[in-house]
């Protein structure tokens, strides 16, 4: 057998990182199924919560936006499915952001007592929203079914999306997981973040409302908003607003946040214990 | 036992250093600020501008609110394979720091550290267990924080219920165990970690004293099987069955190292805030009153050959001398021997006799086997015709009796005030009863 060496010295990361993260696939599994385990312990509902709250959050936006302030979808869409499909990555979206970015001071007890690649923590709150995500998305196919809505080639792209999704809650969590360890701040500032997020991106409205506005070249360097709009189009197809521009600027921002973040987080990840 | 001999003499043959230590610091910024707290993005950046506009130079005053704190400084050695190190030191002496760089939780801020062999470090017990879930699922859950794959958790998941003596309440969420099963569990997974290297952070503090037994038992077995131990604890007596070499620290750095057994008797000799002797030169500056005024109160152990420390088994003797200013008067001494929670362990006097004006002396002699081990202080008062208390000297000397055992495998802490040396034995009266 060939012994293990480690050297350790100041600023110098572990040279079997990745190899490292990958031989502790098994605690990610762990950590994420605690999480996942642990959430609807000594709840009555239990488990029908993860459906229960995008279900009464797409009833309230129909209510507000389409019976209230009669917002026009995109035509041929039935505005319910428009706004669930929004909710539905946005969701997924906001929760792995907010769980990516107080992961390391949630789980202070491992930090300070343990090593294993900080990765891991950040990972696992992936997993565990991806999880909710995909019941939201058996939701979303429930009441496409009832509308008597069938999607068409656009589907295969999904992925896509999901993944940039995915990939974009990662790269901005991991910078706001780093920040958080140091000032608490960050904890208090991430709702209000999430909040004005809600609002910033197309979820309740169609990006055709804004497309024609000065200002909309601004508006889709939010990352979000090409996803968004993506996600939409690939399960609703042509009738549904979407600028190929906009998915162009979301890789590329999405690209260049995420080399930062991970750098970055590979760089204090070392000394989160002298801050946390 | 021949094979036992020659591969023992192979391994100290190889001489292979498993961790090498060299010139490890670790410094921190200790922010001084008044109320509130500092760590909020305000204080940064408030911090920022003033770099900005004062240039690099802050003032004095700012420097003073980011202290630096050398919570290890230069510290080197070397660990070789199978030995157990024992690492003692006072709180914040930095072992706690040491041991937290060796498992990688936090890095140095210079220095280097070579390492062969895997490394698993118990800091605590039962860590990352969750309340909410079952003994079950928390064995799995704490088993691969501390790095076993699932299958090795499956493999021991049997031994580990009955090391922990959990059975009952393997599907009960933890959160509703007694402290002491949950120190049970936790140490029950710990102990069948199998690395080659093992790091452990006072793990026996906790637990009652036949847990502490178990642990100790436990940790026995891992030594002897050729594992490198690193062991922090405040348990002398644990230490110094466990440990063969010893590493003493105090504030941040390695002050000694070497052989158990002598680190232990200049750790212990070095730490006691024993007051063994006072002196007073002439009346004038000497505690009393008009009447009596005490000139030396001292203690004289009884080492044996190399010792430098009062343990269980040392002889002492209270020396004490005072001037009496009365011409004439009927007095005796009473001692006081205390512990240090203030009860009184035993209440010594002399016979009332006539003294005239000088100086008078007592002393008392304590036997070894008598006093537990523990800090004791003495109280001396000078009594005028057996029942006027002239002057009472209270804690007028303060001394620390050691453990020492022999022959014994358990190492909690000796109840009692005193452990005196009784004619106790044990013999066989009649064999065999059984086959009757």
């Amino acid at each position: 057998m060939k012994t293990h060496e480690v050297v350790i010295q100041p600023g110098r990361s572990e040279k079997h990182y990745w190899r490292d993260l990958w031989k502790n696939r098994e605690l990610l599994y762990i950590l994420s199924m605690r999480d996942i385990s642990v959430r609807y312990k000594q709840t009555i509902l239990g488990t029908s919560w993860s459906l229960i709250r995008p279900l009464t959050t797409m009833l309230i936006m129909v209510f507000v936006f389409s019976k209230v302030a009669k917002l026009k979808g995109d035509p041929g869409i039935p505005y319910p499915l428009m706004v669930l499909a929004g909710i539905t990555i946005w969701t997924f979206f906001a929760n792995a952001f907010t769980q990516i970015s107080t992961c390391i001071t949630a789980n202070s007890n491992l930090v300070t007592k343990v090593y294993f690649p900080r990765l891991i923590m950040p990972l696992s709150s992936i997993v565990v929203s991806f999880i909710d995500f995909l019941i939201a998305l058996g939701l979303f196919v429930l009441i496409a079914i009832w509308y008597q809505f069938w999607p068409d080639w656009h589907i295969l792209f999904l992925p896509l999306f999901m993944v940039l999704a995915l990939l974009a809650s990662f790269a901005f969590g991991l910078i706001f997981a780093v920040l958080n360890v140091r000032f608490r701040d960050i904890a208090q500032l991430i709702p209000f973040l999430v909040q004005v997020g809600f609002y910033a991106c197309p979820i309740a409205y169609s990006s055709r409302l804004v497309a024609g506005e000065s200002w909309y070249p601004l508006y889709i360097l939010n990352p979000l908003v090409g996803i968004i709009d993506g996600f939409r189009w690939s399960l609703l197809g042509e009738n549904a607003f979407f600028n190929p521009t906009s998915i162009v600027y979301s890789v590329l921002i999405i690209s260049v946040v995420l080399v930062i973040s991970v750098y970055f987080f590979r760089k204090r990840e070392n000394t989160f214990v002298d801050d946390i | 036992m021949r094979q036992r001999v020659v591969s023992h003499r192979f391994a100290t043959k190889r001489h292979m250093a498993v961790i090498t230590v060299e010139d490890i610091s670790k410094r921190y910024i200790i922010d001084h600020k008044k109320g509130k707290g500092s760590n909020s993005i305000k204080d940064a950046v408030v911090e920022q501008f003033r770099k900005l506009f004062n240039g690099k130079n802050s003032s004095d005053a700012e420097r003073i609110e980011h202290e630096e704190f050398w919570a290890l400084r230069d510290v080197s050695f070397a660990v070789e394979q199978g030995d157990r190190i024992g690492i003692v030191g006072h709180n914040g002496a930095g072992k706690s720091t040491l041991l937290k760089i060796l498992s990688k939780i936090t890095e140095p801020s210079s220095g280097r550290i070579h390492i062969r062999g895997r490394i698993a470090s118990l800091l605590e017990v039962g860590t990352g267990f969750h309340p909410e879930l079952t003994g079950r699922e928390n064995i799995f859950l704490n088993g691969s924080i501390l790095g076993m794959s699932r299958e090795e958790i499956r493999r021991h998941f049997d031994e580990i219920v009955d090391f922990g003596g959990i059975e009952k309440f393997l599907d009960t969420p933890v959160k509703r165990y007694s402290s002491g099963m949950y120190v049970r569990l936790g140490f029950a997974i710990a102990a069948h970690l199998d690395p080659e290297i093992m790091i452990i952070d006072e793990v026996l503090a906790v637990g009652d004293a036949e847990f502490q037994k178990k642990c100790l038992g436990k940790m026995r077995d891992v030594s002897a099987s050729g594992r490198t131990i690193l062991f922090v604890s405040h348990n002398m007596t644990a230490v110094q069955a466990l440990c063969n070499k010893t590493l003493y620290f105090e504030r941040g750095q390695l002050i000694e190292q070497g052989e158990t057994n002598q680190v232990i008797s200049s750790y212990l000799s070095k730490v006691s805030k024993t007051r063994l002797a006072r002196h007073w030169a002439t009346p004038e500056e000497a505690p009393g009153n008009d009447l009596v005024r005490i000139k030396r109160i001292e203690l004289i152990p009884e080492y044996r050959d190399n010792q430098n420390f009062i343990d269980v088994r040392t002889p002492f003797r209270v020396r004490f001398e005072f001037w009496n200013m009365m011409d004439k008067a009927n007095l005796n001494l009473s001692l006081h021997l205390n512990s240090m929670t203030g009860e009184c362990i035993f209440n010594v006097g002399t016979q009332s006799q006539p003294f005239a004006k000088g100086v008078i002396s007592g002393e008392c002699l304590i036997p070894g086997h008598f006093l537990n081990d523990g800090t004791y202080n003495v109280s001396v008062m000078i009594v005028k015709d057996t029942v006027t208390p002239l002057y009472n000297m209270e804690e007028g000397l303060i001394f620390d009796v050691a453990d020492y055992r022999e022959g014994v495998a358990w190492y909690g802490k000796w109840p009692g005030y005193v452990r005196p040396q009784l004619e106790f034995h044990t013999e066989m009266m009649e064999e065999n009863i059984l086959n009757d």
